[in-house]
């Protein structure tokens, strides 16, 4: 076997070891529960409420919404955990092995959407038993999910490493959550988007979060609830090419991007911002 | 593979400028396969700059460097697969469990050697205990150990090992030293590792090169160093209530030529064998005056 597929392996069984990590360590099991059960709570308040006039049950169009927003944060992870990981010398330990880099960010990518799907579902599962008025009998409409969380991940993975190498300590990582949560609040999550004004819906539409609420939304959701959406159209060709160019930017520049962050590390650059980060404790 | 006693480690006026600092100044030397070479200077001296180079984790600003025939700056992953790496400090994989981490890295060698067993490494460090073990929870002396397996683990050609026995026990250390000795007699590794303490440097490496504000100022064994840069012996005496005392690369024929000159006249006879210790203490305290009077 070559080089380059040992490593491929290797990084697979890495991302695994990872994953299971997760779901067996006190942290991060919190990290896994806590915004899957906030938004359970969020939805059990929504769950009878009406939306406007066409009498749809609001619980119906936040959950898949919701699926859509989470799979869109798999971006902040990916990003969050490449930070954390050229801090704490991970990355550079993969760079001191052959072909570790490679190992390393294909580990990630198993870790970080293996880790979003043990967060769906766990979301999904008792979602479903909450709210009525969803159509989840057709097996088209699963495949519909599977195909918007899947092109979902290739659209915001590769953006999240690129945030990952950009942003280079954990508290940078926090200048990140303000645009994220007002990019959530315009992306039609919680409430349709067709009641903000145009040009809000102009900017939410430049992002994948509404996109991926939408394709849920198709996927989940009875034909006639099409009536709430902008252009009454579940508009799946925008959703492919929106996602599509987020993808192909996100893939032709991550690899950039990522081999300058790999370059620039070595010993003394971790050593010194562990300096960093211990003036700003003490 | 390399022939026997062939140079693995090639550097030539290697020179490093951060902005108009230069922190490393014409800095030349060589290893042969096999050797274990000290980059032996107090803090600051340049020892991790130079090392990180040859790892080829830093671009030099001018010098010729090759590491087992390649330069380092463009060396490939075949290079990276010979080539062990033991930073300074590593806190990285803090819910791995040391098995399972050696395992992974481990992995990776399988294309191009045939990478320890981890079983059997973790018992050559002295990890067999901890094999299981979070690695978060390992001691500062077991978290060094397990570094130096993971640097060892693609049983590379040569080692790097940046100040690999800060905060080592006594016992820990002599069992870490077994371990190099070993690594350089049975498997003809070749490693280069820095220190700033004498005494490893002494026991562990058959040649010792003392780095001091980013130049070698000398290159050798213990002994060749302590007279090349303490300087000869000294011989001291008195005559008559007035002291004297004078350099002497032949200490033993001076004292037969006083005691012949003056006989029982002569008082307080005394011979310093120039040592290294008193080089690098030397050394150590020119490095903190200097640090005094510079800027803050």
């Amino acid at each position: 076997m070559s080089p380059a597929r040992i490593a491929l392996r290797a990084g697979r069984s890495r991302g695994l070891v990872e994953l299971r990590q997760s779901v067996t360590n006190g942290g991060d099991l919190f990290n896994h529960l806590f915004w899957p059960v906030l938004m359970l709570v969020t939805l059990w308040f929504l769950r009878d409420r009406p939306f406007g006039q066409s009498g749809f049950p609001l619980g119906a169009l936040v959950l898949p919404s919701i699926l859509g927003m989470n799979a869109a944060m798999a971006m902040v992870s990916m990003s969050q955990q490449l930070t954390a990981d050229r801090e704490d010398g991970t990355l550079l330990r993969a760079k001191a092995t052959p072909n570790g880099v490679l190992g390393y960010l294909t580990g990630k990518l198993v870790s970080v959407s293996g880790g979003l799907l043990i967060d769906l579902a766990i979301f999904l599962l008792p979602a479903l038993l909450l709210v009525r008025g969803l159509a989840v009998g057709r097996p088209a409409g699963w495949l519909t999910l599977l195909a918007v969380l899947v092109l979902g991940l290739v659209a915001t993975l590769p953006a999240g490493a690129v945030l990952g190498s950009i942003f280079t300590s954990a508290r940078s990582q926090g200048v990140l959550t303000l645009p994220i949560l007002g990019v959530i609040a315009i992306s039609g999550v919680f409430y349709p988007i067709t009641v903000l004004p145009g040009w809000l819906q102009a900017v939410a539409q430049a992002f994948p979060i509404y996109w991926l609420g939408l394709g849920m939304r198709s996927a989940l959701l009875p034909p006639e609830a099409v009536a709430v959406e902008i252009g009454d159209s579940w508009r799946h060709l925008e959703t492919v090419a929106v996602l599509g160019a987020w993808a192909v930017a996100g893939l032709l520049i991550a690899p950039l991007v990522l081999r300058r962050m790999a370059r620039r590390e070595s010993g003394s650059r971790v050593a010194d911002r562990r300096e960093r980060a211990l003036q700003r404790v003490g | 593979m390399t022939a026997d006693d062939a140079v693995v480690i090639d550097v030539a006026g290697l020179r490093m400028r951060y902005g108009t600092a230069d922190v490393l100044h014409d800095v030349t030397f060589q290893a042969r396969r096999g050797e274990v070479l000290a980059l032996l200077g107090p803090n600051g001296a340049g020892k991790t700059t130079t090392i990180e180079i040859l790892e080829g984790f830093r671009t030099r600003s001018a010098g010729h460097v090759e590491v087992l025939g390649t330069d380092p700056a463009r060396a490939g992953e075949d290079w990276r697969a010979r080539v062990g790496v033991v930073l300074q400090s590593w806190r990285d994989h803090g819910k791995w469990r040391v098995r399972e981490l050696l395992a992974q890295i481990g992995a990776y060698y399988t294309g191009y050697t045939t990478p320890w067993d981890p079983n059997d490494l973790v018992a050559a460090v002295g990890l067999a205990g901890q094999a299981n073990q979070k690695i978060r929870t390992l001691s500062g002396g077991q978290r060094r150990r397990l570094d130096v397996a993971i640097g060892i683990v693609g049983r590379p050609e040569v080692l790097f090992l940046d100040e690999p026995t800060a905060g080592f026990d006594p016992a820990a250390r002599h069992d870490f030293h077994d371990l190099v000795r070993g690594l350089a007699t049975e498997h003809r590794t070749t490693v280069l590792l820095t220190t700033h303490d004498l005494d490893e440097a002494e026991r562990l490496a058959g040649r010792i090169l003392v780095l001091d504000g980013g130049r070698i100022i000398g290159d050798g064994t213990a002994e060749e160093l302590a007279r090349r840069i303490a300087g000869r012996d000294e011989v001291r005496w008195s005559l008559g209530g007035e002291r004297f005392s004078r350099p002497a690369d032949n200490p033993a024929r001076l004292v037969y030529e006083l005691y012949g000159e003056h006989g029982d006249g002569l008082h307080d006879l005394e011979v310093r064998r120039a040592s290294l210790e008193d080089t690098y203490l030397s050394l150590m305290r020119r490095a903190e005056l200097a640090h005094q009077g510079g800027p803050r």
